[in-house]
Order: C-alpha cells, then sequence, then structure tokens
C-alpha cells in the first residue's frame, strides 16, 4: 500500500499549499499570522478553525511543526518529506 | 450623537502598563484616578491628546487571564494601533527591547506588525499603504 498517503493528502488541497507557500515565504508564523496572510494576500474565506484544522493535516504529514516560545505558539516548514516523493520518482533517470 | 471616546486593554499590572504605554510605544498619560482599589488610568496619542483614551484597565476578572492567554498563544492581538511607518517603528521598538510575534509584514493594502505589551495582550500596529 501507498506508505505516504498522510504526505499526498495534505498536498492536495489549495489553501494547504498555500500556507506552505506562505511559511516557505517567512518561516515561524502565529496562526493570526497565517491566517492574516491567507485573506488579506490570497483571499482564502476560511474561519480560524479551519485554518488550524488545516495546519493539523500538515503538522500530521511532517510539513509543519508547531513550537511553543513562551506563551506564543509558531508554525515552522519542514520540506524533509518531500524526499520521499524525489526519492520515489527521481527527476534525472538518464543515467 | 454618540460617540467612542475610550477603549481599554486589560493589563496585569498598571504600573507596569503605564510605563511600557508612555517610555516605549510613547503615549501620554491623560487621566488617573483612584477608583475603587484600582485607578482610572488612561493614556492618548500626543498626536490628538484630545481624542480618543486608552484606559489600562485591570484584568483582575477571573475569565480575563484565561480569555488573554488563549488569543495570545494563537497570536491574536488585543487591538490595533496606527502609525506612519511599520518599519521604521519595529526599527525604533526593538530598539527599546520590545518583542514582536509578528515580524513587519506586506498585507496588501496594509503592512502590519504584532508585539507583546508585557501586560499580557499582543497589539497590532499598522500602517494603510498610499493609494
Amino acid at each position: 500500500m501507498d506508505s505516504n498517503a498522510d504526505l499526498f493528502k495534505a498536498l492536495g488541497d489549495a489553501t494547504r499549499r498555500v500556507i506552505l507557500d506562505e511559511l516557505s515565504a517567512q518561516d515561524g508564523q502565529t496562526l493570526f499570522e497565517i491566517c492574516g496572510r491567507l485573506a488579506m494576500k490570497h483571499d482564502v474565506a476560511s474561519t480560524r478553525q479551519a485554518i488550524s484544522q488545516h495546519l493539523a493535516v500538515l503538522e500530521g504529514a511532517g510539513l509543519v511543526h508547531t513550537r511553543r516560545q513562551g506563551r506564543y505558539k509558531y508554525h515552522h516548514l519542514d520540506t524533509a518529506p518531500l524526499r520521499a516523493i524525489a526519492e520515489r520518482w527521481p527527476l534525472d533517470r538518464r543515467e | 450623537m454618540i460617540r467612542i471616546n475610550v477603549t481599554s486593554v486589560f493589563v496585569d499590572d498598571q504600573a507596569k502598563a503605564l510605563a511600557f504605554y508612555t517610555d516605549k510605544l510613547g503615549f501620554i498619560k491623560k487621566n488617573d484616578v483612584p477608583l475603587g482599589e484600582a485607578r482610572w488610568l488612561t493614556v492618548v496619542s500626543p498626536a490628538d491628546p484630545d481624542g480618543v483614551e486608552l484606559l489600562l484597565e485591570p484584568d483582575g476578572h477571573p475569565a480575563a487571564r484565561p480569555f488573554k492567554d488563549a488569543i495570545a498563544a494563537d497570536g491574536i492581538p488585543y487591538t490595533s494601533f496606527a502609525v506612519d511607518d511599520v518599519f521604521a517603528e519595529v526599527e525604533r521598538l526593538k530598539g527599546l527591547g520590545v518583542t514582536f510575534t509578528q515580524e513587519p509584514t506586506d498585507m496588501g493594502p496594509v503592512v502590519t506588525a504584532v508585539l507583546d505589551d508585557t501586560c499580557g495582550n499582543l497589539i497590532q500596529i499598522a500602517a494603510m499603504k498610499p493609494a
């Protein structure tokens, strides 16, 4: 069976891909900042709760890690799981 | 006609809050009147000393602190103040030791940043871009 089902599910949603884009542009964001960027820059109309659930899916796939610093929670991008995709279907097979 | 003359933030310590909101943010003290066990303590912007007052209100109600903690954990500011230039203001405030949970960010029509007021709140500062 497919060993990376969580990863592909996480990537298979436009809002979640935009979240990854914004974390790629600025790593370490609060939920408030992520929601602000999605609403103001991408016209994403989702509720804060819905964004929070998207983040949970991304975290479940290992693409996002959360870090508590003092009273605040920050979200960080982790692209390491994407390596599995490149290893499964290598980019350069001409050899 | 009804109008807004005062708004408030819940602070964990009024003396500490007065120092932060004046010495760091740059507001000036407007009213300081003993009221029960606390003070009716307000600040105003030097740009508008007769304008809206910000009440530094004690957060002693048992519901206030759990509320503050919950919204702060998600990075949500309690209120927002206007500045002319967010980037310059963040530089100035960082020089005074102020902590930010959100760096200056271009949000399309507006630039915003979020700071920690040391009294349990996050505060957004914002500047509309020239049209």
